[in-house]
């Protein structure tokens, strides 16, 4: 190997931004890998992970700066191109078709089949025919799968996306020890993941995003979380409390909520929680540890594979939301065109829970209803100058209105799933004070955020899930940013222990 | 932007806000050309014509506008209208009017119950569900008739004077259809029914987060569209005077196209009967004009087609604009 050579960065990202619209989503993101490193990328939600994701991968075009894989300018192309440039993405969700067999979706690729094979073999999957069809296999084969055919592909970069998520240990073993193999051989790798002891196991280094920017580059030694949360923080703004009263609070009495050793799909495997009224309970979690299904199966959107929900002390179980919905339980969910009308009114949107049930099927008492959309209207203060079609509205409008179906009802528990994504901080305020408020006034409110700065702003308690399990329970008031991402990341003192 | 568009837009706007006005003047448009080609034709006599032809196909158009607010349509419609006429008019000999008439109304009613269990419980998408549920009742009509084809067939005279007759020059339809049409119209606006059927065709997942049983309204409603079907099939029994096995079936595309044409969205949570009536209107005038044109059968119909895609495609549009 020449001097010139070992200079040149196999892959070299510089001062890359992207802005969609008003939105900065990245302002100075730059990463280099050289031959056989293995570079973790770490960033909070909303840093712009995965924006720069895409420009490295070519299928966004960087407003500035420059990716040059051996010092080639990447340009954006088909996703065909993309593997011939080079670098290589497996993303979290698998990419192989399902109603085609492994061969095809091979051909498809134009991946060769024998190298396929041999890593499929390596990777600790036997038994498998490449007539298989790949709706027939599970889930963790399938990012086997996924793996195999980026490395038969001999890239340059290979991009793992949350690689051993929704993988049994052992595999998660395999798939460590094979990735670091090839990178001593030679191979660089891209690796995100939310989990410090992978990261501590395999990489070399980690490259922090912070708002768009790239906002450090640290060797991986003992004790780097540490200094890497503290990246991924930045200087933490001093947040104006939406709390009213500073006592402590504490919940006393009987919950209204238990919940107990719940598990249901992939990756809900074991939580336990107590929501009291009058609290607001928040839910910690980095994406995809299992929140999702905790709030579908409270909200009777799903049904658990174990574990048990009592309200009252009464255990309960749902076959349909209605049922939840009877038993005074609200779901807000996390995307709003999943809870909107878009096509209809502001008015036919806010009224709709109150139709729902058949003995609501007959005429409707227009006065009375008008009287209970105006009061949801006035109390969520929702802009109704283009209130003929919802999809009109400002997103945080958007949100008001789905809060507000359940407001106009008058709330009992409400399920709260990141209610603030997207809106601009004004309405997020709102939001807050109409939490706590609701809170005061005797509701009990589950809370799920994935903004953390929101925790000690809007919640009294906060559960941490990580892993589809209850890690830890923090008390809000004293909890910072620091404290949530630290326990959000695996890396409380109840969790070392796995680490 | 140039003055152009935002003449466009505005105009949009307006047709977004009123919906019916652009149909109406599309209505007065196409009777003028009428009368403009044969001065002297638009009489009371004429138009008492129209509106009773229209009558059957608007009622049709009631079964695809109500299922299409869901987005669903009913293609069995025109089979269960024309099952309970033949039933009806086959068993008037033989148990008398009034309790021919209720047994006229229960095949339709059933496929209507066939339908809403293969759309609700099975998930089956209706296009194929009522596609099916049609040409299996079809079959079980043409098994029927072997049994009935020795006791004859009865018009009674209250469906003829029904379907034929005029008071003060109006066509006595409009007795049954006027109330039918108040009815639907305020069911859809002020019933929690009504409201379901939009808000189930605008977005399914958010009706059941908002705890709607998706399931029990689907079953009533394509049960209500097969009774809808039914007492059309009698009114037009009543006009056409002579049961058939394929009586209706030449009504159930133009019934589908008088929806989308009174503005009922396809996808759902769009629309309204009030459209529909003028769309059915629309199409009634439409027919007359092109037989009056003493063209080929198979340029009238082409011609037909391309005046329903315009008609259609422009007045999408122009509404889409607006958003």
């Amino acid at each position: 190997m020449t001097d010139q050579q070992a200079q040149t960065p196999l892959l070299d990202a510089k001062g890359v931004s992207k802005r969609f619209g008003a939105v900065v989503a990245l302002e100075d993101a730059s990463l280099t890998i050289s031959a056989g490193q293995i570079v973790a990328l770490m960033g909070a939600n909303g840093a712009g992970k995965s924006t720069f994701v895409k420009i490295l991968t070519g299928a966004l075009k960087p407003d500035t700066g420059h990716v040059r894989i051996r010092g080639t300018e990447r340009r954006v192309g088909s996703p065909a191109e993309a593997r011939r440039s080079g670098l290589v993405p497996v993303y979290q969700e698998p990419s192989l078709i399902p109603d085609l067999s492994i061969a095809d979706n091979l051909r498809l690729g134009d991946t060769p089949v024998a190298d396929f094979q041999h890593w499929v073999h390596e990777l600790g999957i036997d038994g498998l025919h490449l007539d298989d069809m790949i709706s027939a296999l599970p889930l963790a084969t399938l990012r086997i799968l996924d793996l195999a055919r980026a490395l038969a592909v001999k890239p340059d970069v290979l991009l793992l996306d949350e690689m051993t998520a929704a993988l049994p240990t052992d595999l998660v073993e395999k798939v460590l020890d094979t990735v670091r193999k090839q990178a001593d051989a030679g191979q660089s790798v891209i690796y995100i993941s939310h989990r410090f002891s992978e990261i501590a196991e395999i990489c070399d280094r980690a490259t922090v995003l912070r708002d768009g920017a790239t906002v450090g580059d640290l060797p991986i030694t003992p004790g780097v979380e540490e200094k890497v949360v503290e990246l991924m923080l930045g200087a933490v703004l001093d947040k104006d409390p939406t709390r009213t009263s500073t006592a402590a609070h504490c919940p006393e009495g009987m919950p209204r909520v238990t919940v107990r050793n719940l598990a249901a799909g992939t990756k809900l495997q074991d939580v336990s929680l107590d929501l009291y009224r009058g609290e607001v309970l928040g839910v910690v979690a980095l994406e995809g540890q299992g929140q999702d299904q905790l709030f579908d199966v409270l909200a009777g959107m799903d049904s658990p594979t174990a574990g048990t929900i009592a309200l009252d002390g009464k255990t309960v179980s749902f076959n349909h939301p209605a049922d939840a919905i009877a038993a005074g339980l609200s779901f807000v969910p996390g995307d709003r065109a999943d809870g909107l009308l878009m096509e209809r009114s502001v008015h036919e949107n806010i009224a709709l829970p109150q139709l729902a049930r058949f003995a609501k099927w007959g005429a409707i008492g227009m006065k009375k209803e008008a009287a209970t959309v105006k009061k949801a209207i006035d109390r969520l203060q929702i802009d109704t100058r283009a209130q003929g079609e919802v999809q009109r509205l400002s997103g945080g409008n958007q949100q008001k209105v789905t809060i507000g179906r359940w407001i106009a009802a008058g709330v009992d528990t409400l399920l709260l799933f990141d209610p603030t994504r997207g809106i601009d901080v004004r309405t997020k305020r709102q939001i807050y004070l109409l939490v706590r408020e609701l809170a005061e006034q005797g509701a009990a409110v589950l809370y799920y955020t994935s903004e953390l700065a929101e925790v000690p702003a809007a919640c009294d308690r906060a559960v941490v899930i990580f892993n589809g399990k209850v890690v830890d329970v923090i008390e809000a008031a004293d909890a910072d940013e620091q404290t949530l991402m630290r326990a959000a990341y695996g890396l409380t003192a109840s969790a070392a222990v796995s680490a | 932007m140039t003055s152009e568009t935002t003449m466009f837009k505005s105009v949009g706007r307006f047709i977004g806000n009123n919906p019916l006005v652009p149909l109406l003047i599309l209505l007065l448009v196409l009777v003028g050309v009428l009368e403009f080609m044969r001065p002297g034709i638009v009489n009371e006599r004429w138009i008492g014509n129209t509106i009773k032809f229209a009558i059957p196909l608007a009622m049709l158009a009631a079964c695809q506008t109500l299922t299409m607010l869901t987005g669903g349509i009913d293609l069995s419609a025109a089979v269960a209208a024309t099952i309970s006429a033949f039933v009806m008019a086959t068993q008037v000999p033989i148990v008398g009017v009034p309790l021919a008439i209720c047994i006229g109304l229960i095949p339709a009613i059933m496929i209507g119950m066939v339908n809403g269990f293969g759309v609700a419980v099975c998930r089956v998408h209706p296009l194929i569900m009522t596609l099916g549920t049609g040409l299996i009742a079809t079959g079980c009509l043409q098994v029927y008739q072997r049994f009935v084809i020795a006791s004859g067939s009865v018009i009674p005279d209250g469906l003829a004077w029904l379907g034929t007759g005029r008071t003060w020059g109006l066509p006595n339809a409009l007795i049954l259809f006027v109330p039918i049409a108040i009815l639907i119209i305020w069911a859809q606006r002020r019933t929690g029914f009504g409201r379901l059927l939009y808000a189930l065709g605008s977005n399914e997942t958010a009706s059941r987060i908002s705890g709607v049983r998706s399931w029990q309204v689907f079953l009533a409603l394509y049960m209500l569209s097969g009774l809808i079907a039914g007492v059309t099939g009698l009114l037009y029994v009543g006009l056409i005077k002579a049961p058939s096995l394929s009586l209706v079936n030449p009504l159930l595309l133009p019934s589908v196209a008088a929806a989308v044409i009174g503005g009922t969205s396809i996808f759902g949570g769009r629309g309204g009967y009030s459209g529909t009536i003028l769309g059915a209107l629309i199409l009634t005038v439409l027919g007359t004009l092109l037989t009056l044109l003493q063209m080929p059968e198979g340029l009238r119909r082409i011609l037909f087609g391309l005046i329903i895609l315009t008609v259609t495609t422009t007045y999408i549009r122009l509404t889409e604009q607006s958003r």
